[in-house]
């Protein structure tokens, strides 16, 4: 069983869960990502690492509750455990195996949407830990969703925020952003965008705009998460991919992105449906036309 | 004197009720029905049955206990070449193993191998050995994967005295005999988790949730963890597409995570929060047993279900016994009939698939008459969902991630007979050396390789 150490609100409906998983601990490293299960009757549902500790021997999540299964993930407190912690998973950031002195001289600037925020931290306090320091976007809705400024701001070069309704940082979207800050002279060798799958289409579309070479990390739906089920396919240059084996990052520019987010509507009908029983269940309601079976 | 009676008929569950649960389709025999099936065994003097098992079991000789009334007698004579027979007796292809052989079956019918084996092993489970002492010999063995070849190893080389760890990727301990092969065909509470018990019982430990090539790698369970030796039975890997146009298409799924979705997530049972979508009419493109489980499943499911196959009945590679019951359940067969493109509507979801007729052709490098193409064929089946059961290619996971281990072309890990790979001390064994496979053979290379890891270990 993987127990939960800490549980922090980040947000409304955004909770960061630190686990106990020495093995993941020692292993993992920016990019990847972990599988969890809440419980015997539980989704495996793919979630990103938002730090690691190897001495600690945690792993720490950031969960957005949108359906049943982020639901019952959130739901947990510490001491109680999830059923199941699998990872890590994927292929780390292309980054990680670069040389050091080569990564020094790259100027990199990270976007991170939403809960998307959360992998981005881990890449850039590798980066900061080997002396890298990097320009890091953060977007959120507004200012009551923003989350991990703090610690990015720890180990960031230049932190930067947009706000969609401009109450906190800049007023717009990270694209908007993102070309203010070319505008005004700022020159990048590489982008990274983590989140919403919409945000990082048109990051890359941006991107593109000024020859900007970006990654961009996918949230494909999957079910095994070690490439045995192709839930997770994708179209990547033209080729079919599975993101849990050869992603989850992938050069933006190849991204099939309509694609990759219609795929990820698959099981939508479903997934409400659940959601909606849940609720009325949570309510203390009963069908008595059994159209919860 | 053998007995000169028709092959003793096993009791199933009604096709027509069958076909809307997930009970298991065979009942099996009693004793009764199976001593006098027993009867029938001609005893040959040259069992050709025995040479045609891939793990030659003494076959005359348990049938000749069970017709003596000795179950117990029957099951040992099995346990010596097998250690899943309540697995084998329901999943094994017989009629191109031991029944294909059997001399009854060239003017009649073959003794009813599969059925006895399969009652001998259940016996087995509901009258257990008493659990044997072991001592331990000091010497620990990692083994990646539990499913049958993964198993079989851990047993045997428990037996010997070894401290075994059995490292599973997912959360469920049984690999294809729990994520691949459904309840109906291979009880999970019933038999699978039965036979494990056996193993766990042996003092094997199991780890779930341990993705060896990331999570620890052969290096780290060799080095820091301190094992003696490794064996990989980390099983078949990445399902294969057909590469047409539409694949990626809502509605077009792998049959891997068709029956992962169903089997290992019980997502049939609204307990659990996995969701499955089976539409209204399902087609499923293969030939093999995973393309039966799975269009046995969709039709479980209540979807109209199809097999399209591009060759003929004659070369479906399924066991016999699943395409009859198949057919029982009211599958559709279309032979002979390749897809070329999947349909789909402005969102994106499966309206079709464009299908042309195939015809066989002269005989291919495998025996096996190839099909071409009728030209101007062209058909379409309207579906909702397409399911590929194609057969898979290998996880590049373990190979990627181990230094020095030789992979074949074709990317499978490259062993001998005996499972000595490339590396000292790692073996391996099951398809993820041969590809695909049979859990038999799976199960008889993880016992080749428990004797080889057992030679090793003592000769360091």
């Amino acid at each position: 069983m993987f127990e939960i150490i800490e549980k922090n609100v980040l947000a409304e409906g955004i909770f960061e869960t630190k686990v106990y998983a020495p093995r993941i601990a020692r292993s993992a490293k920016p990019g990847q990502f972990i599988i969890v299960r809440a419980d015997k009757h539980g989704e495996r549902v793919p979630l990103t690492i938002a730090d690691y500790d190897a001495e600690q021997g945690s792993v720490t999540m950031v969960t957005q509750a949108l359906g049943v299964s982020t639901r019952k993930i959130v739901a947990k407190e510490v001491g109680e455990a999830f059923a199941d912690v699998a990872g890590p998973l994927g292929r780390p950031s292309d980054f990680v195996s670069e040389p050091i002195e080569e990564l020094r001289g790259k100027r990199f600037v990270f976007i991170g949407g939403g809960v998307g925020t959360a992998p981005v931290y881990p890449q850039v306090k590798w980066l900061a830990e080997r002396g890298v320091k990097v320009d890091v976007i953060i977007g959120a809705k507004t200012k009551d969703m923003l989350i991990y400024t703090e610690k990015m701001e720890r180990v960031a070069g230049n932190l930067y925020i947009a706000t969609d309704d401009g109450s906190e940082g800049f007023h717009g979207l990270v694209t908007s952003l993102l070309e203010k800050l070319i505008g005004e002279g700022r020159e990048y060798d590489c982008c990274v965008a983590i989140g919403p799958m919409i945000m990082m289409k048109f990051v890359t579309l941006t991107a593109k705009k000024y020859a900007l070479p970006c990654v961009v990390s996918l949230n494909a739906l999957m079910v095994d998460g070690t490439g045995m089920c192709g839930a997770c396919r994708v179209t990547i240059a033209g080729k079919t991919k599975f993101t849990c084996v050869d992603g989850p990052e992938f050069n933006a520019y190849d991204v099939d992105f309509d694609e990759a987010m219609r795929r990820q509507g698959m099981y939508r009908t479903q997934e409400q449906r659940a959601l909606a029983i849940a609720r009325e269940h949570a309510e203390g309601h009963k069908c008595n036309i059994g159209l919860d079976k | 004197m053998a007995n000169k009676i028709p092959r003793v008929l096993v009791r199933e569950q009604n096709p027509a009720i069958r076909a809307t649960n997930f009970e298991e389709v065979c009942y099996g025999y009693n004793l009764e029905e199976a001593s006098l099936e027993a009867s029938r065994c001609l005893h040959c003097k040259n069992p050709r049955c025995v040479a045609a098992c891939p793990v030659n079991i003494r076959i005359p000789e348990f049938i000749e206990r069970i017709s003596q009334g000795d179950v117990a007698g029957a099951a040992a004579v099995i346990a010596e070449d097998s250690s899943l027979p309540s697995i084998c007796g329901r999943v094994c292809p017989q009629e191109s193993q031991c029944e294909g052989a059997c001399i009854l079956g060239i003017k009649g019918e073959p003794v009813a191998i599969g059925k006895m084996e399969r009652f001998v092993g259940d016996w087995q489970l509901e009258n257990p050995l008493p659990t044997p002492h072991i001592a331990s010999n000091g010497h620990r063995v990692a083994i990646v994967g539990s499913g049958p070849a993964g198993l079989a190893c851990a047993s045997d080389l428990a037996r010997m005295g070894y401290e075994v760890t059995v490292f599973e990727a997912l959360h469920e301990v049984g690999g294809v005999l729990v994520y691949g092969i459904p309840e109906f065909r291979l009880p999970k509470h019933g038999i699978v988790a039965k036979e494990i018990d056996k193993i766990r019982a042996l003092g094997v430990r199991f780890e779930t949730d341990v993705i060896v090539g990331r999570t620890v790698t052969i290096d780290s369970l060799l080095g820091e963890e301190g094992f003696d030796a490794v064996f990989i039975g980390s099983g078949a890997g990445l399902p294969r597409f057909m590469g047409i146009e539409g694949e990626n298409l809502n509605g077009v799924l792998s049959a891997n995570e068709f029956l992962t979705r169903a089997n290992l997530m019980r997502a049939y049972d609204e307990q659990y929060d996995t969701p499955i979508y089976v539409g209204r009419r399902v087609v499923v493109v293969g030939g093999g047993n995973v393309a039966m489980d799975a269009v046995r499943t969709a039709k479980r499911l209540g979807a109209e279900a199809t097999i399209v196959y591009r060759r003929s009945e004659k070369e479906l590679p399924a066991r016999v016994e699943e395409v009859h019951h198949a057919k029982e359940e009211g599958i559709e067969f279309r032979m002979l009939t390749n897809p070329t493109r999947v349909l789909g509507d402005e969102k994106g979801w499966v309206t079709g698939l464009n299908c042309v007729r195939m015809e066989l052709g002269e005989p291919d490098e495998s025996g096996r008459r190839s099909p071409q193409e009728v030209s101007g064929s062209d058909f379409t089946i309207e579906c909702d969902v397409v399911i590929m059961a194609l057969g898979t290619s290998p996880n590049p996971l373990i190979a990627a991630t181990t230094d020095a281990l030789e992979t074949s072309r074709r990317g499978c890990i490259v062993a001998d007979d005996e499972g000595r790979t490339s590396r000292r001390g790692v073996f391996a064994g099951g398809d993820t050396v041969t590809g695909a496979a049979t859990v038999i053979l799976a199960m008889g290379a993880g016992r080749k390789a428990a004797r080889a890891i057992d030679e090793y270990v003592k000769s360091l």
